[in-house]
């Protein structure tokens, strides 16, 4: 059964990934899923990782207060936290649930109001048609937007670290300059185009072939976030072997 | 013209199409009817290139749609306008956008010349003035309307209509049925409608097929419906009284 559906799924992607017949209404999509999948998100994802950044940082001070311990790597563990995990994998996690809901429930509503059939009989790849744009969409954004969350949840931590007195900034942003490789960015930004494939794809793929009427369009939609998330813990532990070790 | 020959489908190893063969005239209004689940819903989802037969031939004016490459089956369905049950108006596009949309793929008009042909197949559906409007702001029979103006906007050679007439009121469900039969000899298309409407039979069936568990039991056209002693077709098309006295009045009469 499994190879089953990853075999539609192949067979679906070679569908999406078939030049648009359309240029000129492709970008068109494009924007606006660039608007829909990406810049809605910002507001949350800016919210959310401010605040985990101010509390990555308190409980990593609570942890380190040993007098012995400089309080720069308050600042150190706050940054590698933020970018090489929270940021590129829970913020993805996170894109799963908002995101991939309303990828799936939007092509399974089209599904089954015949708008897809609507569309395969004017001659339309409607494959192409709906999913392209939110793939190309979302791996071409969602780096944006997780550097923008890397910023914000250091920032958070700066931020939260000064006004409760944990660490002082002169000590905090010596800890984030501390050994700084810009390969953490590099893993976290391979790891954030991956996850955004599967955002766009796994959710597309469960509301496309939906069967039946709203409810099974609501089960398509807990199914496609509960699989995303899935690939993205396991590709997560794949690519972190693969890169870092 | 379509041409189907000897259609076969079945779903999970029950037959739903049994050999279905038959012949969908250009310039008439076709009906397939039948009551529900007697497969005329598959037959024109089959026919449309959306289920595939198990076995049997589908042709477009001598086209053969399984010898088609897929370039060549899209070509085909650009040729193809169809009215589904549910509309299927693309609901975040307003009324304007989703009669455009056919040009916008398939065509290089200019904005203008998009704009004058919506305007064109709206006023021949008899509806202005809901360019701005969405699907759900409009009431069902003009959304009926919106679809059949889609359908028709690029000139189709061929149009498939699935229940036009579901959910409508009799009276809205006439005028629906003329407008169809009206675009169907303006465009000289080969129209084929599934129904199980009386109404929409008497009023524009010009060729009519009956389908009954997957077989074509009856072909024929409305006038020959009252003369006709087929036990399947008088068992659906007579089964309220008011057809029963019709027929009776048409018998006696000895022409309809």
């Amino acid at each position: 059964m499994y190879l089953e559906t990853i075999g539609k799924f192949a067979l679906m992607l070679k569908e999406v990934f078939k030049r648009p017949q359309k240029p000129k209404i492709f970008w068109e999509n494009y924007f606006k899923e660039v608007d829909d999948l990406g810049i809605k998100s910002i507001g949350l994802v800016s919210f959310i990782s401010f605040f985990i950044g101010g509390v990555v940082t308190i409980q990593t001070a609570r942890n380190l207060n040993n007098p012995l311990i400089d309080k720069m790597y308050i600042g150190y563990a706050t940054i590698k936290s933020i970018v090489l995990e929270f940021s590129p994998t829970f913020i993805s996690i996170i894109l799963a649930g908002i995101v991939g809901s309303y990828i799936a429930s939007t092509i399974g509503t089209m599904r089954i109001t015949e708008q897809i059939d609507a569309l395969d009989v004017m001659g339309v790849n409607s494959l192409n048609y709906l999913v392209l744009p939110k793939v190309v969409a979302a791996v071409t954004f969602y780096p944006f937007l997780i550097t923008i969350s890397m910023f914000l949840g250091v920032f958070g931590g700066w931020v939260v670290g000064d006004l409760t007195g944990m660490v002082l900034s002169h000590d905090y942003l010596k800890g984030i300059r501390y050994t700084f490789d810009s390969f953490d960015i590099w893993y976290a930004l391979i790891k954030t185009v991956v996850f955004a494939f599967f955002i766009a794809t796994i959710p597309s793929y469960y509301g496309y072939y939906v069967k039946g009427g709203s409810l099974e369009v609501g089960r398509a939609a807990t199914q496609a976030v509960i699989w995303t998330s899935v690939n993205i813990i396991i590709f997560n532990y794949i690519l972190t072997q693969l890169l870092l070790s | 013209m379509i041409e189907v020959k000897n259609l076969y489908k079945s779903f999970n190893g029950k037959p739903v199409l049994k050999g279905i063969s038959a012949v969908f005239e250009t310039g008439k209004t076709n009906m397939i009817i039948g009551r529900s689940g007697s497969g005329k819903t598959v037959f024109l989802k089959t026919m449309l290139g959306l289920i595939k037969p198990d076995k049997g031939i589908i042709s477009f004016d001598g086209r053969i749609w399984d010898q088609l490459s897929l370039d060549e089956q899209r070509q085909i369905r650009k040729e193809v306008g169809v009215v589904f049950q549910g509309n299927a108006l693309f609901d975040s596009m307003t009324i304007e956008e989703n009669i455009k949309f056919p040009m916008r793929m398939f065509t290089n008009l200019s904005p203008a010349e998009k704009k004058a042909r919506v305007n064109e197949v709206l006023a021949q559906v008899n509806l202005e003035g809901v360019n701005d409007k969405y699907p759900a702001e409009i009431s069902g029979g003009m959304q009926k309307r919106v679809a059949l103006a889609r359908a028709i906007v690029l000139y189709p050679k061929y149009l498939f209509c699935d229940e036009p007439n579901s959910g409508l009121d009799p009276k809205t469900a006439i005028i629906i049925d003329n407008l169809i039969h009206d675009l169907t000899i303006r465009y000289n298309t080969t129209t084929v409608i599934n129904t199980h409407d009386m109404n929409s039979i008497m009023e524009i069936g010009e060729k009519i097929i009956l389908l009954k568990d997957g077989h074509k039991q009856w072909e024929g056209d409305k006038s020959q419906i009252f003369f006709t002693d087929n036990p399947d077709l008088n068992d659906f098309v007579f089964s309220s009284s008011l057809f029963r006295k019709v027929k009776e009045l048409v018998q006696k009469e000895g022409k309809f």
